[in-house]
């Protein structure tokens, strides 16, 4: 579905992605796990459409996605939750929704509201309040569900874990793997990377904008380098 | 947030319910000039409050829409309502043509950008006298609708008129920008102000709703400008300069940016204080500098928005 061959990009003068290879399959949910300041970030701008790409190209459904506007590649299916969250802080919960779903202006966008509501109940109850008000996970929240109203078939999430409370991770870590049965593929960056390669099938390990290992979430959770390096057992 | 409806409500009371307050005559005047400010400064309420772009050169649009009346109507023979329009579609079009380039840029960048622009028409309207007739302006024909309603049996002294009409045009005004503000493209300007790449990632083009939010803001202060010139029946290049953008601004951001009630109040209140307490007209300039500091340190929400807080207690 998702194809990323050779893939480079920089800021100013200093290269940070040196040429990545990467692959995600329809129906998969595949993680990119590394450190901070192994590229992670900066590869999801790139496939989201905002940070130039210097070299390689990036193919969405067979279709070249290297020179797409970033505000095009939604209607295409690749919807993204950006990094620290991101949220409209002095709209309301249901207008940061109703952007979400920006490109349609159907009857589908009440029922999408209401599966998000059903997914974060939390959010119902607040969907009139500021966004800027809510928690850090009903953040999070909001901002996965907002990606996930511009129907998209492939959803990156970046960093969902970050900065919350091992039960909200939990709960949206479950949200995610749930992401299966919605038909929508993910590919989740994160740093929490126990986490993620428990619910991911496959996985990268990034590391100074390199690709250093990859395989199948169960082999990379029982690999002794990265159990020593990233899981800290 | 004070709903759509309760806005119109308020200011077509507003409108409807101040002549009877007026000690005379002079007091239309005053309340014509508030509605013409408050038409150009909802349209800033569209471009800073929702899309959260500064313009500091939006009176070149209202200098290039007071020209409009004053010079189609003479060399063109077009009636002065038209020429008005003609008028508001240039703004526009050059809005488009300017804004293009100019709204790539963020910040003050953009603010420094527009101002050049706004200081450009301001020089060509007072130096290409050929035209424009120079620094000490030009005559601007009669809009003749007074005397059509004299026929019909309406006899409004000229004041009197100028009042309702502008505060007419001034409710259709806020009547457009609350319909923005609840729309599509409203909630998408009002996103993108808060963060560009968010907007960008759900799939707003946010470089073409910029451009479009600076081409309506620019169409209000174009009918603005013509609406002055055909009250005058005359028009300088001052309308277009630098200290008439800032003045626009100023009741903007004193008002509360975000909102079309709060631009209306941050209108009346610049536009009665220089009229009313003669003390100020001189000090006029140092007044809004002042007004701007104070807004900036104590109320960077404005008034409005301020006073409804207090009102409402501490609960946000």
């Amino acid at each position: 579905m998702l194809n990323v061959e050779g893939l480079r990009s920089r800021y100013g003068r200093i290269e940070v992605l040196h040429g990545i290879d990467l692959a995600v399959n329809s129906g998969e949910i595949v993680t990119v796990v590394g450190a901070n300041g192994a590229g992670k970030t900066t590869l999801l701008r790139c496939l989201s459409g905002v940070q130039p790409v210097t070299g390689g190209s990036i193919t969405f459904r067979g279709e070249s996605f290297t020179a797409v506007p970033a505000y095009r590649r939604v209607g295409h299916g690749l919807a993204q939750s950006p990094e620290g969250r991101q949220i409209f802080t002095n709209l309301t919960v249901e207008e940061n929704l109703r952007l979400g779903a920006f490109l349609y202006a159907d009857d589908r966008v009440e029922k999408d509201m209401q599966t998000a509501f059903a997914m974060f109940p939390i959010l119902k109850e607040k969907r009139n309040l500021a966004a800027g008000g809510l928690s850090g996970g009903q953040q999070q929240m909001l901002a996965i569900t907002r990606a996930l109203m511009g129907r998209p078939s492939c959803l990156l999430l970046d960093e969902p874990s970050m900065g919350l409370a091992p039960i909200i991770v939990a709960q949206i870590f479950e949200v995610v793997k749930s992401m299966r049965d919605l038909d929508v593929t993910v590919l989740l960056v994160e740093q929490n990377a126990y986490g993620a390669l428990k619910i991911a099938d496959r996985g990268y390990v990034l590391e100074t904008g390199r690709v250093t290992m990859q395989g199948s979430a169960a082999e990379l959770i029982a690999d002794p380098r990265i159990r020593e390096a990233y899981l800290g057992i | 947030m004070v709903t759509k409806r309760v806005t119109l409500l308020i200011l077509a009371i507003l409108v409807i319910a101040s002549p009877f307050f007026f000690p005379s005559s002079f007091y239309y005047r005053i309340g014509s000039l508030i509605f013409v400010n408050g038409l150009a400064v909802t349209g800033l309420v569209i471009l800073i409050g929702y899309a959260g772009q500064i313009s500091l050169g939006h009176a070149g649009f209202a200098g290039i829409g007071g020209y409009s009346c004053a010079l189609l109507p003479a060399h063109l023979g077009l009636h002065p309502g038209i020429a008005a329009i003609v008028g508001a579609i240039l703004s526009g079009a050059i809005a488009w043509l300017v804004g293009r380039p100019i709204l790539r840029l963020k910040g003050h960048y953009l603010a420094i950008a527009t101002l050049g622009f706004g200081i450009l028409v301001s020089m060509v309207l007072a130096n290409e006298a050929w035209l424009t007739k120079g620094p000490d302006g030009i005559e601007v024909p009669d809009l003749g609708l007074k005397d059509v309603l004299e026929l019909v049996g309406l006899d409004l002294s000229n004041s009197q008129f100028w009042y309702w009409f502008s505060g007419i045009a001034f409710v259709i005004g806020a009547w457009v920008a609350l319909n923005l503000y609840d729309s599509p493209s409203g909630r998408a300007l009002r996103a993108l102000h808060g963060s560009e790449i968010a907007a960008r990632t759900v799939g707003i083009d946010v470089a073409r709703l910029k451009l479009q939010a600076f081409v309506i803001s620019a169409v209000y202060a174009s009918l603005a400008g013509s609406l002055l010139a055909l009250q005058n029946k005359f028009i300088t290049p001052d309308v277009a300069g630098f200290m008439h953008s800032i003045e626009w601004v100023t009741m903007a951001v004193l008002g509360g940016a975000g909102s079309v009630l709060g631009a209306f109040f941050g209108a009346a209140i610049l536009t009665t204080l220089p009229q009313v307490l003669t003390v100020f007209q001189e000090y006029e300039q140092i007044l809004l500098g002042l007004v701007m500091m104070l807004c900036m340190i104590f109320m960077r929400d404005g008034l409005l928005p301020s006073v409804l807080r207090l009102i409402r207690g501490k609960d946000k």
